[in-house]
């Protein structure tokens, strides 16, 4: 795999930075020709994994947020998001839609829409330890202006 | 994140602005509870027209908008949804419950 271009990003997991890590990522991505659809889907996906860290690996905390983003093999993006907060103990059931541990306030879609949005999505947890979610999106090559 | 109401006999049309994310979802909930308390609507519209960016706080907005509306015995629609929050509600298959239109309900 050769990596082309990438940037490290940390922050605290405070709610103010959900925005931020999205126009951060979308910033970056701008180097690869990608439609508007394309864009909106990376920020989604983005946003969705930032979350998860705020509302569920700290949860009555602030931790840090790791972000990696990388483009790979000439045309694919990928985001790489980090805590060492508390894990997750049923990686699957997590995944499924319509679960979550958030209450009426989180729909429980957030793996689903990185899983729809994203070609491939990776989660490696251990309890008390952290997550890691690296999702990948392969851009399609467009015909050069001119 | 901006909310602005229009009442129009029982019909209150909520237009949400800007960017709807876990960060700003609570407190437009908040907003938008007190506004259809305040006029107990028949029926609720909710405009997106101006909404830049949405994720799946959002579902969980509108599905809370759509319960409130429920008990009340009214109802609620949603209309002028741009492509990025319109792609993130036909993931989650909400449609099969809300009434949602990309454009003006009947155009």
């Amino acid at each position: 795999m050769k990596e082309l271009n990438s940037m490290r990003l940390e922050f605290p997991s405070r709610s103010a930075n959900e925005g931020f890590a999205r126009a951060a990522v979308a910033a970056f991505a701008a180097q690869l020709d990608m439609t508007l659809t394309e864009l909106g889907d990376v920020k989604t996906a983005v946003s969705e994994a930032v979350t998860n860290c705020i509302v569920h690996a700290y949860p009555d905390m602030i931790g840090t947020v790791h972000m990696r983003v990388r483009i790979v093999d000439e045309e694919t993006l990928e985001i790489q998001v980090k805590d060492k907060g508390r894990g997750i103990e049923d990686v699957d059931r997590a995944r499924e839609p319509l679960f979550t541990t958030g209450g009426e306030d989180r729909s429980g879609m957030g793996f689903t829409i990185m899983e729809s949005f994203m070609d491939d999505v990776k989660v490696r947890s251990k309890p008390g330890a952290g997550t890691t979610v690296t999702m990948r999106k392969k851009i399609e090559k467009r015909l050069p202006a001119r | 994140m901006k909310l602005t109401s229009t009442q129009n006999g029982g019909k209150l049309t909520l237009t949400i602005s800007g960017e709807l994310d876990h960060h700003e979802a609570r407190a437009l909930c908040v907003e938008m509870e007190e506004r259809i308390e305040e006029v107990l609507p028949r029926d609720c519209v909710l405009d997106l027209r101006e909404l830049r960016f949405m994720d799946s706080s959002g579902i969980a907005v509108i599905l809370k908008v759509y319960k409130h509306m429920n008990a009340l015995g009214g109802r609620l629609t949603v209309i002028n949804v741009p492509d990025q929050p319109l792609r993130v509600l036909d993931a989650s298959g909400i449609d099969r419950m809300i009434e949602i239109t990309a454009g003006e309900p009947g155009s």
